[in-house]
């Protein structure tokens, strides 16, 4: 899988705001996410479109239905490549320290 | 089919027959399936016959049993069904929940492998610890297969 769709899917704030949809509520359809976006359908469809490239979000058909699920795992491969198996427990003592003094929200873009 | 929980999708550089042995093979799932801290090693026991029973065990002198289940489809090298539960759910099937891994061949030696888990929603807690632990689960295999080495295990890691 090639690195570079990743990160420009993840470039453009409206393919993250999806994927914070996503982590919400998993496998919605074209429809529910359509929802929460001003944009036009067809935008939409796109943006899903590049993600789906990129590995990033998998889809599965129920029926007639089209549902998209978040997929973590390109994320995990750049996290397991450039964090080291000591720092993880120290970054996520700093994760939680800011989380608590910022009343941090996971959604916040 | 209901719908399902979670879907993790990897692309892999390597064989269906290769993916399949991971999933079925002790000696290979002792390479890349760790604990959800990393303390040790998870194989995954059965026949792999439609029917059967598997259990998930720890590799060290314990060999203490976290999940089973029973087999629902096995059709080499391209799916495998089966459920998933705690050992005192074992009995209870409407506590199931169900895993398929399907691999696909994409062509130019890329192997698509699929986990869908489904069912899970009326369990957050085991919810948690496997949305969790498939992404690491599927990203120690591809760089088993496409390395040839699993990753780099520290006794005292955390």
């Amino acid at each position: 899988m090639d690195i570079d769709k990743v990160f420009k899917a993840l470039a453009d704030p409206t393919r993250r705001r999806l994927l914070d949809l996503l982590h919400r509520q998993n496998g919605q359809t074209l429809s529910a996410l359509c929802e929460h976006m001003d944009m036009t359908r067809q935008g939409v469809t796109q943006h899903l479109q590049l993600l789906e490239e990129a590995n990033l979000v998998a889809v599965v058909w129920q029926g007639r239905e089209k549902l998209h699920y978040l997929n973590p795992v390109p994320l995990h491969e750049i996290y397991e490549r450039w964090i080291g198996k000591f720092e993880r427990s120290r970054l996520g003592a700093l994760r939680d320290l800011k989380k608590r003094l910022e009343g941090d929200d996971d959604d916040k873009a | 089919m209901t719908k399902p929980s979670f879907v993790y999708v990897t692309y892999i550089a390597t064989t269906p027959e290769k993916v399949w042995q991971a999933f079925v093979d002790t000696d290979v799932m002792r390479q890349y399936w760790v604990g959800p801290n990393a303390e040790c090693a998870r194989v995954n026991v059965s026949d792999w016959k439609p029917g059967s029973r598997w259990e998930h065990q720890r590799v060290d002198p314990s060999r203490a049993v976290d999940i089973v289940g029973k087999v629902v489809e096995s059709i080499p090298p391209r799916r495998l069904v089966y459920t998933w539960a705690r050992p005192s759910d074992a009995e209870d099937e409407s506590k199931h929940s169900r895993v398929a891994i399907d691999i696909e061949p994409q062509g130019d030696g890329l192997v698509r492998l699929t986990v869908t888990h489904e069912d899970l929603e009326r369990d957050p807690q085991m919810l948690a610890g496997i949305s969790g632990g498939w992404p690491k689960v599927l990203s120690n295999l591809k760089t088993l297969l496409e390395t040839g080495r699993p990753l780099p295990r520290s006794p005292s890691a955390t």
